[in-house]
């Protein structure tokens, strides 16, 4: 349907195409199916990291290969999982939801892809070798544990390294995000009247922006701490291993919130779609996003109330992070009453929303009983913690991704997925996270501490373990279900057309999957869901002719390039010094060929 | 491509362009890059266990110097996007060569400077003075350094005619970039030199 949309010579399929592509919806689906890919792998270290802990002293696993499959499990899920599905929607969805034909640097875009996914790969380059050489310091990387004096060898430095590339990649497609949404939006699209998928989006952005510089400076730090023989960690001759504590919960914190805002934004699109209201309180939606970011800057010590910080500041942050109760109380209310007295279908993606609702709410919850400081005393490193952040992000985050998928993927692919096994993932997946999180709770309550590998018979901690177990193994039967479900409708789900869900917002007014060029006719914007507006509103609404002639910009192999540099340069950390400056060998060229390559049609 | 098409692609909301509202962007990022590396600092001032201690290396005459041509070079940044605009080319590569000669100064007094501390004892890994002096003081120096050879291939970029189309913006928002290392200097200079004295 799409005429000559690229300068001729380049191709439009096969891999060299998408090794230089810069389409934003190509980028996307990258980035959402290595994310899927890089989630398998998470998930399988679950599972073995719960069939450890299903009976008393168990030796399934020992204890380093225990260490390190819950370091790769957290490292993967939050880097290589959520953020990246995320930006795959950021990437596939936001452009058409603001009625812009691309982002606003393609180029970047492509580059960011391409670290991300090299920073996975070397992350994951680890399992390669034995079990001395995978990452064993937790996600959070606590020093001193992170010294060479404590973990010799290359394991901490694969957890180093890919965390630097990881955030590089998010870094730069945080720039990218902001500029697009600021500046790329169609004629008539005020801030105001953005989807609040966008919203959260450009908040999401803002918040990589400036977290990511901070842990950028602490691995630096803890790096050459190893290589250089720097003393930043090293408590011997002045450092402070509390500082990397507060460095890394200064980003560590607002991370949790670039974790679970897209997915609020996906849900507050969801839910007005299947209701067929508009979305209630939109403006206090938005300020609520914006105050959980700009709150969540400063709360980073409540993962640190018993370091002894002294009462009055466990009393700030305390107060801090309960006043982010606030905000998110709007929110819940807000979905609620969205839903409230609306037709409501409940389709999988709508189910989907509404278990994130509720779920959220559970980890929330627990989450306001540890903002107090002698609470937290109770509860800091037990399994109480451990239900709590993932009924946020399994809870929370998981299932808001997956409305987003059931919602989106008709848009994505063309095909819709299949309904009944969507429900019947939906409702394993309910039975299988209350189950597996649930009775962690009470193992915390107990007394029951986290990252341990194995515990003694006798302290009444069997019962919940095994359910809490079994409850994983139904989480992996929902997921089974799930992959099931979009490899099949891949090939023969029924076709979606342009707006299968009688949708609200830009990107239903187009066909599914978009043409290249996105519009045809850059859209007018008059209202907020702009497209319901047109379609039952002022009925003006036309589908877009079927032919378009739009310059694009030409796909180009240097953001590939780079990528390989920088990892190359990152890579010498672990696989030998060498091979740094032979990342700089490929870098510079390849920056110079970016900056002169003729890019717009 | 014709000037309509032009004219749409590079219509933007907010009447600024990608790059320099990229630029604006990025500067954010960077004062949070550049806080943590100064937070670090302040929090290892007078925690060192060994020598030397700040006061006993740092020459605050000579970095005087090196910092007045560092922010002198703001000022013929502004001269060379100034000469840009009004289409005077043969201003833009004066000034814009006086500027990348501001930055190479800087940096060769960085390197004396760095000498000198060797010298005199303080290396990286001589205490938590040094590596946290090194690493910050480093970066701003990586910062100039890509800075400068940025200068040049603008000027480069001007002899072969390239800079003919959207020369102003590409000089604008490299003078921003340029301001923004030189600003962050004024704090650096405040909070390891002058601080000596506090």
């Amino acid at each position: 349907m799409t005429e000559a949309a690229l300068s001729p010579g380049y191709a439009k399929s096969g891999l060299w195409s998408w090794l230089t592509t810069v389409d934003h919806k190509r980028i996307g689906i990258l980035y959402g199916v290595t994310a899927l890919l890089f989630a398998v792998v998470a998930g399988i270290e679950a599972m073995l990291i719960r069939t450890q802990l299903i009976v008393p002293d168990n030796d399934f696993l020992g204890a380093d290969t225990f260490n390190a499959l819950f370091t790769m499990h957290g490292t993967t899920m939050i880097f290589m999982f959520v953020m990246p599905i995320n930006a795959a929607f950021f990437n596939f969805i936001v452009p058409l939801q603001i009625g812009a034909r691309d982002v606003a640097f393609p180029r970047l875009n492509a580059l960011s892809y391409w670290i991300f996914l090299f920073g996975g790969l070397l992350f994951h380059s680890a399992f390669l070798h034995g079990v001395v050489a995978w990452p064993r310091v937790g996600w959070f990387g606590y020093a001193n544990l992170t010294s060479s004096q404590f973990t010799p060898g290359v394991a901490t430095d694969y957890w180093i390294i890919s965390l630097q590339l990881l955030g590089l990649a998010s870094l730069i497609a945080s720039i990218n995000f902001i500029a697009t949404i600021l500046n790329m939006r169609a004629p008539g699209m005020t801030p105001m009247r953005m989807p609040l998928f966008t919203w959260t989006t450009l908040i999401t952005n803002f918040l990589l922006l400036l977290a990511l510089p901070v842990i950028t400076v602490a691995l630096f730090q803890v790096l050459f701490d190893r290589h250089f023989g720097t003393h930043f960690f090293d408590p011997n001759a002045g450092g402070s291993v509390i500082l990397w504590q507060h460095l890394f919960w200064v980003f560590g914190h607002p991370e949790v919130y670039i974790l679970i805002l897209p997915p609020m934004g996906m849900v507050s699109d969801v839910i007005p779609t299947f209701s067929r209201k508009p979305l209630f309180g939109y403006p206090a939606m938005v300020y609520a996003s914006s105050a959980i970011a700009f709150l969540g800057f400063g709360v980073w010590a409540h993962h640190m109330f018993t370091v002894g910080l002294g009462p009055m500041a466990n009393a700030i942050f305390s107060a801090v992070t309960m006043l982010i109760a606030i905000p998110t109380g709007v929110k819940i209310f807000n979905w609620i009453s969205t839903a409230w007295g609306g037709s409501l279908r409940m389709t999988t993606a709508m189910l989907f929303a509404m278990g994130f609702i509720a779920e959220f709410t559970i980890g929330g919850l627990s989450g306001i009983m540890h903002a107090s400081p002698p609470i937290d005393y109770q509860q800091q490193d037990s399994y109480f913690v451990v239900a709590h952040f993932h009924y946020v992000l399994v809870g929370g985050a998981v299932f808001g991704i997956m409305a987003g998928i059931y919602y989106w993927f008709p848009k994505i692919t063309g095909r819709l997925l299949n309904e009944t096994l969507g429900k019947t993932q939906f409702w394993l997946m309910v039975v299988g996270v209350n189950l597996t999180f649930f009775p962690q709770h009470f193992l915390g309550v107990d007394g029951m501490p986290r990252r341990i590998y194995t515990y003694p018979a006798g302290f009444n901690f069997e019962t919940w373990n095994f359910w809490s177990t079994m409850g994983a193994y139904i989480t992996a039967a929902a997921m089974l279900v799930f992959v099931y479900n979009v490899l099949t409708s891949l090939r023969s789900g029924a076709v979606a057309g342009p707006d299968p869900w009688d949708a609200r917002t830009l990107e239903w007014a187009i066909a599914s999957p978009p043409p290249e060029y996105n519009f045809a006719t850059l859209p007018q914007v008059q209202a907020r869901d702009d497209f319901w507006y047109r379609k039952h509103e002022a009925k003006t609404f036309q589908p877009e002719p079927e032919h378009a002639h739009v310059e694009l910009p030409n796909p180009t192999f240097w953001p590939f390039m780079v990528a390989v540099g920088i990892t190359l340069m990152g890579a010498g950390f672990i696989y030998g010094y060498w091979l740094s400056p032979l990342g700089l060998l490929v870098l510079f060229p390849s920056i110079w060929g970016w900056s002169f390559a003729k890019f717009e049609g | 491509m014709s000037d309509a098409t032009h004219a749409e692609h590079h219509h933007t909301s907010l009447d600024v362009d990608n790059r320099k509202l990229g630029m604006w962007l990025l500067i954010a990022s960077e004062c949070m890059l550049f806080g943590s590396l100064i937070v670090t600092y302040m929090i290892y001032r007078g925690q060192s266990v060994t020598g030397p201690q700040p006061a006993e290396v740092l020459d605050i005459p000579v970095t005087t110097v090196s910092t007045f041509v560092l922010l002198m070079s703001s000022f013929s940044i502004v001269l060379a996007l100034a000469g840009i605009q009004r289409g005077d080319i043969a201003a833009f590569r004066r000034w814009i060569l006086i500027t990348a000669l501001g930055g190479l100064t800087f940096l060769g007094f960085q390197a004396f400077e760095f000498t000198e501390f060797v010298h005199k004892g303080l290396g990286l890994t001589t205490n938590v003075f040094g590596g946290s002096f090194f690493m910050l003081t480093g970066t701003h120096g990586t910062h100039v350094a890509v800075g400068v050879i940025w200068l040049l291939s603008l000027y480069f970029s001007s002899l072969r005619g390239r800079l003919v189309e959207d020369g102003p913006l590409k000089v604008d928002t490299m003078a921003l970039y340029w301001h923004f290392v030189d600003v962050i200097w004024i704090v650096i200079f405040t909070v390891v030199y002058l601080f000596v004295y506090v």
